[in-house]
């Protein structure tokens, strides 16, 4: 496990200071904008409002408005005008309220972003940072509650981020700004009041390589964003059974860190994808691909996987909540694969 | 309460050089020196050649699907004659003799549509972007250089060209929008050619004039003929000079007309009138300057002939260099998606030639 890295409760790796996801990724992002005028934001309620989700508090009054820029309810608008400033060596950041937004401005985010540096010969690159809220929200209905991992990590010339600890939301922010390709940085509204220690200074998570959220020897789990925290309560309830869960947090999707899932599966030979997202063509269905093509006769079982139910978010809240990948539905999931159920 | 007129709005309508050769002299005193206007005459000649040769390349399958520009050459030519160097000319595909003009060489476009992605690699310094086939994503690229240049407190504006038909697609609205509100240095300029492929006009607007869509947002709104060389210099000029002195955008409707086809795709007589062509190859932007430049005592038919002989070289020799340009590496797949290689890219790479893409343990990811 060596390029992984593990924060241990008693001395964690962060510093003494706990502060909010939402804090965090702001922090990265005014660390940066000191260290680099070519950064800006830009969004939707981000100046005068201070963010829909508080994420940009303060950051108007220390940057004024020609680099915190309310923009027009205009999705494609600002996500295309991102790329033009991109094109122009400047470093846009663009929050989506939602990612659920993001998909009336699928032709510049998808179309144009990932495709200009490939279409200019290598002339125009766009290093921009999209970020937003991602997948169930709690209660927001079925359009407003997108996982858009599953439909954009199928896009070339992405990279997909995202964080499941405060610590990790700064230091992939931090990388992310500093990427030189387009960056989609999945946050999820029902994570941004969570605490954490966090380090004060520039603080840099490197992108493909995982994070081990627990170490275990019987099962590996794999995850990304959220349902990491769903994993861990799913290993803490297996424990008392006598299970021991290996738990691994991506950190990010694209690229993928496959050698840390090997090596792991490779000595727990068994393994379980959970994955917010809907089964078909998803980051889980891949990984699970992988695993089988790499850990092919190390495997006890095939690899199971946890999604959301294939149908749209549900509104009512014991529904969504049954819809996700829950800690119930991984506790099955592992007793199956590791034939215990 | 007696119901007021809330506003009453007035668009001007340019013309200078109309298709019969008048000349408004005062409109046009010293607006295009006549050495220069040989030089525009050239380079519309020069484009409307290229066409030319461009129709049979592709006819006889020496190149891919080619959009003619024939009827269209004084619109974007006038703005690239207006921009400085170093601001943007961010354009769709139907604005070559601009581009010319700025510099890009006629093999990067005969690249472009010979289906080959170097033609797309504007040669610096042009400030020009590629050329942009979905239907109007560049018009907010244009804001965002614009806004990008006015964030570093550079001067450089930015003049983007799209068609009727780009001003029904949101990225117009979102686009002017933006511009207009947040004060974005951006000259819009819609090349008004009354068909997007067969959709007559009637169907993207039902106000009497595209020009008049600008005054939505605020902005100043001119419609021009854009068949008039002369008339299209003024019309960007007027915009530049309210870009650079107060940082705001303007729309310009340039009247035109596709004399060709869509593209080599396409065939227009299945949707036009041959007698509305017709009474628009009258109109034609090439035949009113060489009258104008004949009655100056400027031109005649050995200068034709010369001109035409050096066109015709020029574009041999273009043609020369893109056919024999070296066929791209294999490479090049890879090379343009990141800044840098990722791993999974670079096992693809590695297994490019095998028949498992991507699925072979070139580089094993367990040891990586």
């Amino acid at each position: 496990m060596s390029t992984m890295m593990s924060t241990s409760p008693e001395s964690p790796a962060g510093g003494l200071r706990e502060i909010e996801f939402r804090d965090a990724i702001r922090e990265a992002m005014s660390q940066e904008m000191r260290r680099d005028p070519r950064v800006f934001l830009l969004g939707e309620e981000v100046a005068q409002y201070n963010g829909a989700y508080k994420v940009s508090r303060g950051m108007l009054d220390e940057f004024g408005p020609r680099r915190i820029i309310d923009t027009p309810i205009s999705e494609s608008g600002f996500a295309g005008m991102a790329i033009g400033a991109a094109m122009m060596g400047l470093r846009p950041i663009v929050e989506f309220m939602s990612w659920s937004f993001s998909l009336v401005a699928a032709d510049p985010i998808l179309n144009n972003a990932p495709k200009m540096l490939y279409m200019s010969g290598g002339q125009f690159g766009c290093p921009i940072v999209f970020r937003g809220n991602n997948g169930a929200g709690g209660q927001l209905g079925s359009t407003h509650s997108w996982c858009v991992e599953g439909l954009y990590s199928n896009v070339p010339g992405v990279k997909i981020v995202i964080p499941a600890t405060p610590e990790d939301a700064k230091g992939l922010m931090t990388t992310a700004i500093r990427d030189d390709d387009p960056v989609f940085f999945l946050e999820s509204e029902r994570m941004l009041g969570m605490k954490g220690h966090v380090p004060e200074g520039d603080h840099l998570v490197p992108f493909g390589q995982a994070r081990l959220a627990r170490s275990g020897d019987d099962i590996t789990l794999v995850s990304f964003g959220r349902p990491v925290h769903f994993c861990l309560e799913a290993a803490d309830a297996l424990a008392k059974e006598g299970i021991s869960c290996e738990v691994l947090d991506m950190r990010t999707i694209r690229p993928l860190d496959v050698g840390s899932i090997v090596r792991s599966v490779r000595r727990t030979s068994a393994c379980v994808v959970v994955d917010q997202s809907w089964s078909f063509a998803s980051p889980g269905s891949e990984v699970a691909s992988i695993v089988h093509r790499e850990c092919f006769d190390d495997l006890d079982n095939y690899v199971h996987r946890v999604h959301s139910v294939d149908v749209p978010t549900p509104y009512a809240t014991n529904l969504e909540q049954e819809y996700l990948p829950n800690a119930r539905r991984i506790c099955e999931a592992v007793r199956a694969c590791l034939y215990r159920a | 309460m007696p119901i007021t007129n809330a506003i009453s709005i007035e668009i001007p309508r340019i013309s200078i050089l109309d298709e019969k050769g008048n000349f408004d002299e005062k409109l046009g005193k010293g607006l295009i020196p006549d050495a220069d206007l040989l030089k525009l005459y050239e380079a519309m000649s020069s484009c409307r050649h290229l066409d030319e040769v461009a129709f049979r390349l592709q006819r006889s399958g020496r190149m891919g699907t080619y959009p003619q520009n024939m009827g269209q050459e004084a619109t974007s030519l006038g703005a690239a004659y207006v921009l400085n160097n170093d601001d943007w000319l961010v354009t769709c595909y139907r604005e070559n003799c601009g581009l010319f003009w700025r510099g890009v060489p006629m093999e990067s476009i005969l690249l472009h549509w010979m289906g080959d992605e170097r033609g797309n690699a504007m040669p610096r310094p042009h400030f020009a972007t590629p050329i942009a086939v979905p239907i109007g994503t560049q018009m907010l690229h244009a804001t965002g250089l614009a806004w990008a240049a006015k964030y570093r407190g550079e001067k450089r504006i930015s003049c983007t060209f799209f068609g009727d038909g780009a001003t029904s697609e949101g990225d117009f609205h979102e686009a002017a929008n933006f511009a207009a509100n947040l004060d974005i240095p951006v000259v819009f300029c819609c090349q008004n050619n009354f068909w997007a492929i067969s959709v007559p006009g009637k169907i993207q607007c039902s106000a009497p004039t595209v020009a008049q869509r600008g005054i939505a947002y605020g902005m100043p709104c001119m419609q021009v003929d854009g068949n008039d060389i002369f008339a299209c210099v003024y019309a960007v000029k007027k915009a530049t000079e309210r870009a650079r002195a107060e940082g705001k955008p303007s729309f310009i409707e340039f009247v035109t007309y596709r004399l060709g086809d869509h593209t080599t795709a396409d065939d227009a007589r299945r949707y036009r009138d041959q007698a509305e062509v017709d009474a628009w190859k009258a109109k034609d932007p090439l035949i009113r300057i060489r009258m104008l430049i004949e009655k100056r005592k400027l031109w005649d038919d050995a200068k034709q002939e010369a001109m035409m002989a050096r066109i015709e070289k020029d574009i041999a020799a273009a043609i020369e260099r893109a056919e024999h340009i070296e066929a791209p590496p294999r490479s090049d797949v890879f090379d343009y998606t990141f800044e840098e290689l990722p791993a999974d890219l670079r096992t693809q790479r590695e297994t490019f030639e095998t028949t498992s893409l991507g699925q072979e343990r070139a580089s094993n990811p367990a040891s990586a």
